[in-house]
């Protein structure tokens, strides 16, 4: 071919195997040793509430008068409670409705947040206004008394339709993911803001990149760091928010043992019963100590301009 | 023991051939208790009225006790008995505030404004019933100075039943009239024989507050009287300063109209916490000298004990945790109103289905694993005072028994083990406040439940709410839209008819009256109505008891009323806090008599 420049064969790269975006994350995320301690612990613990109840089979609602108060023993390796229910199998079972929780709402706050801030940091102008009056709006809302409202007006109807437990489930997903998406959404719009100018999105949009190319392959994979840390907040949030709305009777009914109820149950009892309080203490700590190092961990494995 | 044989026995009393220390002795042998006897004796006029239950007063001189130091977790927000709703704001007036008498332990009246309590041999309770005369005692003044007389009482009563003042204590003045005889004797007149006389100027609703203080304020401005949050009373503390919701302060009254008292120089409530906080403020650091209301689990408050410094005050008054079980269908909605007169429980209305869930309560676990000393298991819903006790009623717990009371009636388990009949499952919704004892409770009742193949949905509301008087809010305990729910219910005189007016027919609670009848679980019974009636205007004490009886057997033989355990009231004190207390009556009935031993 005229003009072809020949191979030079000094010139030809070492033969260096090509490592994909997410192999890269992974390899980084393999540095950074306490988020892979925590990744195995949340995986534990999500083992253990998955499979834990076809392991442990005792029933979590067995009352034996004789069994109160107990610390740990063979027969009740998380002790009793005053009722001598068997606080291993409550905070296994427990646990899949706190972490259930925990996780979508998690997630119905991230998406939503992640929507608000995308649109109003790529649209600019009267919409972006108009959606941060929404988020400020949101922002400034009593929520207590408004979560009061939502579940006296929707707690019935959805009951019927349901059943009970998935109602209530579906009600304080909704509920918790309402009301956590707002930080999200100013995250993302703020990150939106500085991305859209840099030179990597001026060049893929002069290459003619569609609105939504640019948003979901060089925008959103770049905002992603804070948000998955604003998410991991959100996951131990939810966990609480639960518990404060099992306290104030509006949560789950009270024979259903979530982390935020046993806790609950357990406080009046602190100074002569600690096991009770301390194990689904121990175990939200644990959760949500786990999902945060497991954030920070995401945050700099898929942070893809981060040099190291 | 019949209604004859107490009868001839109280006229032998009355004719001198049998001493009442003998009478007593015979009760006691027939398994009554010495207060009943004596108080059998007391409203037969066989004894004087008066209470003999207090206990005696030794300091021998006034003030020098230092500060006194009261915990109530919740908080008063108000100084004026007659706006004063609820328990709490009712005991902070009653520092300062004091009626003609108070209810003693025993149920007997106690006189601390009147120079004497009303009888038939001193003349001041009418042979027909229709008028009660009050003597005022002489010589006592205000905190400013002025004296009190009957025109004061008078203006109460005035005060209290008026429209424009919207008094909460209303209820005790507006039927009756009050005539002035003389500066120091005041006649309360009644339209139809009273046997239950004792109401107004008596106890929480009778304090009274003073002419020349509130003249000014007696009608629609009556919020905006500067004294309704700094009181000037008749009591052994004066008023110092008042923080609505957290601290009431007060200091020793010189002029105190009762000797030697009061023995502390200065006296402090403190509002907010919650019970178990409170309890330890008493019983494990010692704080405080004295905690209102613990309603906490007896455990807790047993290895409190143990650290010494304090102890556990149990009073037995009328106060009794039971179960509703709704006559009416609370998921039917007619007129927009659930739980609609008209309507019946599709399943409550089968008398087996009731036997079967006041089978399935285990009222002795309980009293020993939950309540402990706060909660005796009991059988009747009229519980005290003794003289009123139905020996008529059993409790029972078997799930075998149910079982087969529900397998007879037709009932028959279903392939999730729920019975069923016609169409109508056993799943009903178990409705209470957010409370560690009643979710213990709760969980104790769901799994005998369980087993006799009937399904309860648990439910707890937030005792806020629970217990308001909220229009618009369905959890409320008086709107009762749930098959099930359990509270408290207390008696706050030692007399039953306003306790037992509960389940009368005129007092069903309905969109018509806001849901403010006192008919929660909106059962009906015209034998019912018809012995309450009679009981209202019955002057006969004996027949008047045993009247009582009879409905409280009415209502608890119905099982749509399921008494669980009785509740005393239950406060914490320092060891060395002689106090003196009434469940009939507020915790500072008698504040005055307060001192400590050293």
């Amino acid at each position: 071919m005229a003009g072809s420049i020949p191979a030079s064969a000094t010139a030809s790269a070492p033969a260096r195997p090509r490592i994909g975006p997410w192999e890269e994350a992974w390899r980084r995320f393999r540095k950074h040793r306490l988020a892979v301690v925590s990744a195995a612990v949340l995986l534990m613990l999500i083992l253990a509430v998955l499979v834990g109840p076809f392991i442990w089979r005792v029933p979590i609602d067995e009352i034996d008068f004789t069994a109160r108060l107990q610390g740990p023993s063979w027969d009740h390796p998380l002790g009793t409670d005053d009722l001598g229910q068997d606080l291993l199998a409550r905070i296994l079972y427990g646990g899949r409705i706190s972490l259930a929780v925990g996780f979508t709402a998690m997630l119905v706050a991230v998406f939503l947040g992640t929507f608000v801030g995308a649109v109003a940091g790529m649209a600019g102008g009267k919409l972006d206004a108009a959606l941060m009056w929404l988020t400020d709006l949101f922002l400034s809302l009593p929520q207590l008394p408004l979560l009061l409202l939502i579940i006296y007006l929707f707690r019935d109807s959805l009951k019927d339709v349901v059943g009970p437990e998935m109602g209530v489930f579906i009600l304080i997903v909704a509920v918790i993911g309402l009301f956590n998406w707002m930080p999200v959404a100013r995250l993302v719009r703020a990150q939106f803001f500085s991305l859209r100018e840099k030179e990597f999105v001026e060049a893929a949009r002069a290459l003619g990149a569609s609105r939504l190319r640019l948003v979901m392959r060089h925008i959103l994979p770049n905002a992603l760091g804070p948000v998955i840390v604003a998410a991991t907040i959100d996951v131990a949030a939810a966990i609480i928010a639960e518990s404060t709305l099992s306290f104030l009777g509006l949560g789950f009914p009270p024979d259903i043992p979530t982390w935020g109820r046993l806790l609950f149950d357990a406080k009046d009892n602190l100074d002569f019963a600690p096991h009770w309080a301390l194990f689904p203490g121990l175990a939200i700590f644990l959760t949500v100590v786990s999902i945060n190092f497991v954030g920070d961990g995401l945050r700099d494995a898929l942070d893809p301009r981060r040099v190291k | 023991m019949t209604e004859d044989h107490l009868r001839e026995m109280i006229g032998r009393v009355k004719r001198g051939t049998l001493t009442r220390r003998g009478f007593v002795r015979r009760m006691a042998a027939l398994g009554l208790t010495a207060p009943m006897a004596t108080q059998l004796l007391a409203i037969t006029g066989a004894a004087p009225a008066a209470a003999q239950s207090v206990p005696a007063y030794r300091p021998m001189r006034r003030g020098g006790g230092g500060a006194l130091k009261i915990l109530y977790w919740q908080a008063a927000t108000l100084l004026n008995p007659h706006f004063a709703a609820g328990t709490t704001n009712q005991d902070a007036a009653r520092v300062f505030y004091e009626p003609l008498a108070g209810w003693a332990s025993d149920g007997t009246l106690h006189p601390i404004l009147a120079a004497e309590i009303p009888s038939l041999e001193n003349g001041g309770l009418a042979q027909d019933g229709r008028s009660v005369t009050w003597k005022l005692k002489r010589g006592v003044k205000w905190h400013d100075g002025q004296d009190f007389s009957a025109d004061d009482v008078v203006f109460n009563w005035e005060y209290a039943r008026s429209a424009a003042v919207a008094a909460v204590t209303s209820g005790s003045y507006r039927d009756v009239n009050v005539v002035k005889v003389d500066d120091h004797t005041v006649r309360v007149e009644f339209a139809q024989p009273t046997p239950f006389w004792a109401d107004a100027f008596v106890a929480a609703t009778g304090q009274m507050i003073p002419k020349h203080m509130f003249q000014g304020f007696a009608g629609a401005n009556s919020r905006d009287a500067p004294a309704n949050l700094r009181p000037v009373g008749t009591g052994p503390y004066r008023f110092v300063s008042f923080a609505p919701g957290d601290l009431l302060r007060g200091e020793l009254n010189q002029n105190y109209h009762m000797d030697n008292r009061p023995f502390f120089d200065t006296l402090e409530i403190k509002g907010g916490g919650d019970a178990v906080s409170a309890a330890r403020a008493v019983l494990q650091t010692g704080d405080f000298d004295y905690a209102w209301n613990m309603q906490v689990e007896d455990e807790i408050l047993k290895r409190l004990e143990a650290a010494g410094r304090g102890k556990v005050n149990i009073v037995e008054g009328g106060g009794i945790e039971f179960v509703q079980l709704n006559a009416t269908d609370p998921n039917r909605e007619i007129d927009g109103e659930r739980a609609h007169i008209s309507t019946q429980h599709p399943a409550f209305r089968d008398p087996a289905v009731r036997e079967a869930m006041a089978l399935l309560i285990d009222r002795n676990a309980l009293e020993q694993f939950i309540y402990g000393r706060g909660g005796p298991a009991t059988a009747n819903f009229l519980n005290n005072p003794p003289r009123f006790r139905s020996e008529n009623m059993r409790w029972e717990f078997s799930i075998q028994k149910a079982n087969d009371i529900l397998d007879r009636a037709g009932w028959a388990r279903g392939r999730d083990g729920i019975r069923a009949k016609d169409g109508v499952r056993l799943r009903f919704v178990y409705q209470t406040s957010v409370n560690a004892p009643r979710q213990r409770t709760q969980a104790i009742y769901k799994q005998a439940a369980q087993r006799a193949g009937i399904d309860l949905e648990l439910k707890s509301v937030v005792a806020s709410v629970f217990f308001s008087s909220d229009v618009a809010n369905p959890d409320t305990y008086t709107k009762f839209y749930a098959d099930v729910q359990m509270y408290t219910t207390t008696m706050p005189q030692a007399d039953p008819e306003r306790f037992m007016n509960q389940y009368v027919s005129w007092e069903i609670s309905s969109k018509a009256n806001s849901w403010q009848g006192r008919n929660i679980v909106r059962w009906r019974s015209e034998e019912y109505d018809r012995i309450f009636r009679a009981a209202q205007s019955e002057l006969d004490p004996v027949k008047r008891a045993a009247m009582f009886i009879q409905l409280n057997d009415l209502v608890v033989g119905s099982n749509h009323i399921i008494p669980l355990v009785r509740r005393p009231t239950v406060s914490a004190s320092l060891n060395n806090l002689r106090h003196v207390l009434s469940a009939w009556d507020g915790t500072l009935w008698l504040l005055g008599d307060w001192w400590r031993e050293t």
